[in-house]
């Protein structure tokens, strides 16, 4: 086993069910000082976070059915990013990684969301700047096409992203971003393990579990049980203020974000009619049986 | 169009004959033993589209499922790409086979199932098509024209591609399945193209079960975090077993580690839509909704009158689960 130290996840990929022991760091700060004393090419890890509608909000469908309402609602970093950046992190702790560049497309207010990253853990963060029309047809395909091109220039091992974002639940980027880069991809991952210059992932499948081994560089994305994610505590806010973010723009990156996918309309789903509350077991399964269920 | 008439009939190719006419690739996905059956509602949804269906079947071990998928019925031809480089189907190296099928044949879709593999390997094709992949459709309004949902399946998106090529996942439960049998489609072998070699499959471990497969069985029962432990699972088990029933769970009961993550019905799970799901101390929060809302009746078992699984459960009884499964199973011994 290359991992210095004891505190690699269980490594079987079948008992555990994928969920890995909670290991909550105590001391977070202090590790980016030391310099890993491995000879291991320690390695520089882009994590894309994204702004979302927060994931207990009920959201609501414009009158004009064009999108769901987004003004003066909760938003958050979605929770898959959130899984992504504490496995940034965690890599970072157990000396993989020597720098984590968190990074979020979108308007203004995505600047929240890298700080958030930033107070997790992440080194500096990138602000690709996307507003207007271009942020309303910004979807997974310009997303990863910004991703490749950054992590061309950043020259960054690995790309650790969330399986989905809650808002659209395309569940594409990951993959997008892969291919772009000629990558191998790592998705749905429920638990990851450097081995040498090699990714051992463990995905969440239909059936259950499976392992790849991915050469580096690769893309990974976090499905809900690779972590647990910590909280940033107030002295990593402050501390994340101090923090770089850098701005950028597609157009900078050389990146066309024109998109051929048009949202025609966005409506409310068929409610379901209110159902019968019955008094006992019986009534339940006489009522199954009248409507033919069992 | 206009000038296609314009020119002289010897001149109107195989190829652009091809490219006016709406034809589709569906991934097959299988285990190199049996098809997987959501590729039978990705033949469905392809057929809708109107055009040619083509299938393309790889792996380590083709024969049975090239049989199988022959006779299922709607598909036109089936191209087999049997090579070791297939084992564990990864995307990085199906990807070239398709691109390599797409360049010979020019297809106006690629499609799969919107299961793990489909998820997979979707997208990576789409991008090197440099086109939008299209996620998890639960319509088909015209060749161009899609509906899936959003944000957990709180709203309803209809989307239109001008994309040359529209490359899309079909969710399982909005198609019904095509027809295995009445099918003689032609099976031709393609080339693989050379190995990536970028990654390697290394294993799995499978959760075993003599009951339905959860996304498509008629009946499913889930439990929740009012089960309070493992063992208590056993009441759905016995009740599942008298219904024919597949056991799924909300993610509360996963992560709490009653059972694997690979029973877990939601926006991040399974997406199922029987004919009856039957709810046991789920409380319904909106990521469950989003996984089994579209089933058709729909019961739940909650001791808490306040539980939102009520607003969506046409039979809702308020009462102990720990007596009322037992009960009903034994009601149902009868």
């Amino acid at each position: 086993m290359p991992e210095g130290g004891g505190t690699t996840p269980p490594s079987g990929n079948g008992e555990c069910a994928g969920r890995m022991c909670v290991r909550r760091p105590q001391g977070t700060a202090g590790c980016g000082a030391q310099k890993s004393d491995e000879e291991m090419a320690a390695m520089t890890i882009l994590v894309g976070v994204k702004r979302v509608i927060d994931y207990a909000v009920k959201i609501r469908v414009k009158p004009d059915h064009t999108g769901v309402v987004t003004d003066g609602v909760k938003h958050s970093m979605n929770p898959f990013c959130e899984i992504a950046m504490e496995e940034a992190v965690r890599l970072k702790e157990k000396k993989h990684a020597q720098e984590v560049i968190a990074v979020s497309c979108g308007p203004q207010q995505c600047q929240e969301t890298i700080r958030t990253a930033l107070a997790m853990g992440a080194d500096r963060g990138i602000h690709v700047e996307v507003t207007g029309k271009d942020y309303d047809a910004l979807g997974p395909l310009q997303v990863s096409k910004i991703l490749a091109a950054l992590a061309k220039q950043e020259k960054v091992d690995l790309i650790l992203l969330g399986k989905q974002a809650i808002d659209g639940d395309w569940n594409q980027t990951g993959q997008m971003t892969a291919a772009l880069l000629d990558w191998p991809q790592g998705t749905f991952a429920s638990e990851v393990k450097v081995e040498d210059k090699k990714l051992m992932v463990t995905r969440e499948v239909d059936g259950g579990l499976e392992t790849v081994s991915l050469k580096l560089p690769a893309v990974v994305t976090s499905d809900l049980r690779l972590n647990e994610p910590r909280y940033a505590t107030l002295p990593n806010i402050m501390k994340a203020k101090k923090k770089k973010i850098a701005r950028t723009s597609a157009q900078e990156l050389g990146v066309n974000i024109s998109s051929k996918l048009q949202t025609l309309s966005v409506e409310d789903p068929l409610q379901r009619t209110a159902g019968v509350k019955v008094e006992n077991v019986e009534q339940l399964v006489a009522k199954l049986q009248e409507i033919g269920r069992i | 169009m206009f000038r296609l008439f314009s020119t002289t009939g010897r001149r109107i190719p195989a190829t652009c004959y091809l490219q006016r006419f709406q034809s589709t690739l569906v991934l097959t996905e299988h285990n190199n033993e049996k098809l997987t059956p959501i590729t039978l509602n990705a033949i469905t949804a392809a057929k809708q589209l109107g055009g040619e269906v083509c299938c393309l079947i790889a792996g380590t071990n083709c024969g049975k499922v090239t049989e199988e998928v022959s006779k299922v019925q709607g598909v036109k031809k089936v191209l087999v790409a049997e090579n070791d480089i297939f084992k564990g189907f990864l995307p990085e190296e199906l990807t070239p086979l398709v691109l390599a099928a797409h360049k010979e044949f020019k297809f106006t879709h690629i499609c799969a199932g919107a299961s793990a593999f489909g998820k997979n390997i979707i997208p990576r094709i789409a991008a090197k098509l440099d086109v939008a992949a299209i996620s998890d459709i639960t319509e088909i309004k015209n060749p161009d024209t899609f509906v899936r949902t959003i944000y957990a399946g709180n709203a309803l998106c209809t989307v239109k591609s001008d994309d040359d090529v529209k490359v899309f996942s079909v969710r399982g439960t909005s198609f019904e399945a095509a027809s295995v049998n009445g099918g003689n489609a032609s099976s031709e072998k393609v080339s693989p193209p050379s190995a990536a070699g970028v990654s390697e499959w290394i294993g799995q471990s499978l959760t075993k079960s003599d009951r339905p497969e959860l996304t498509s069985a008629r009946v499913v029962i889930s439990g929740g975090r009012g089960l309070r432990s493992g063992e208590n699972f056993k009441l759905l088990y016995d009740l599942a077993d008298k219904l024919h029933a597949a056991v799924g769970a909300s993610r509360a009961a996963v992560d709490a580690g009653f059972v694997p993550n690979d029973l877990q019905v939601g926006q991040t799970g399974k997406i199922v839509a029987p004919e009856l799901y039957i709810a046991v101390g789920i409380s319904g929060a909106i990521q469950h909704l989003a996984g089994m809302k579209d089933s058709k009746t729909i019961v739940a078992i909650n001791k808490d009158p306040e539980a939102p699984i009520f607003q969506v459960a046409d039979y809702g009884l308020v009462a102990d689960l720990f007596k009322a499964v037992p009960e009903m199973t034994a009601l149902l011994e009868k």
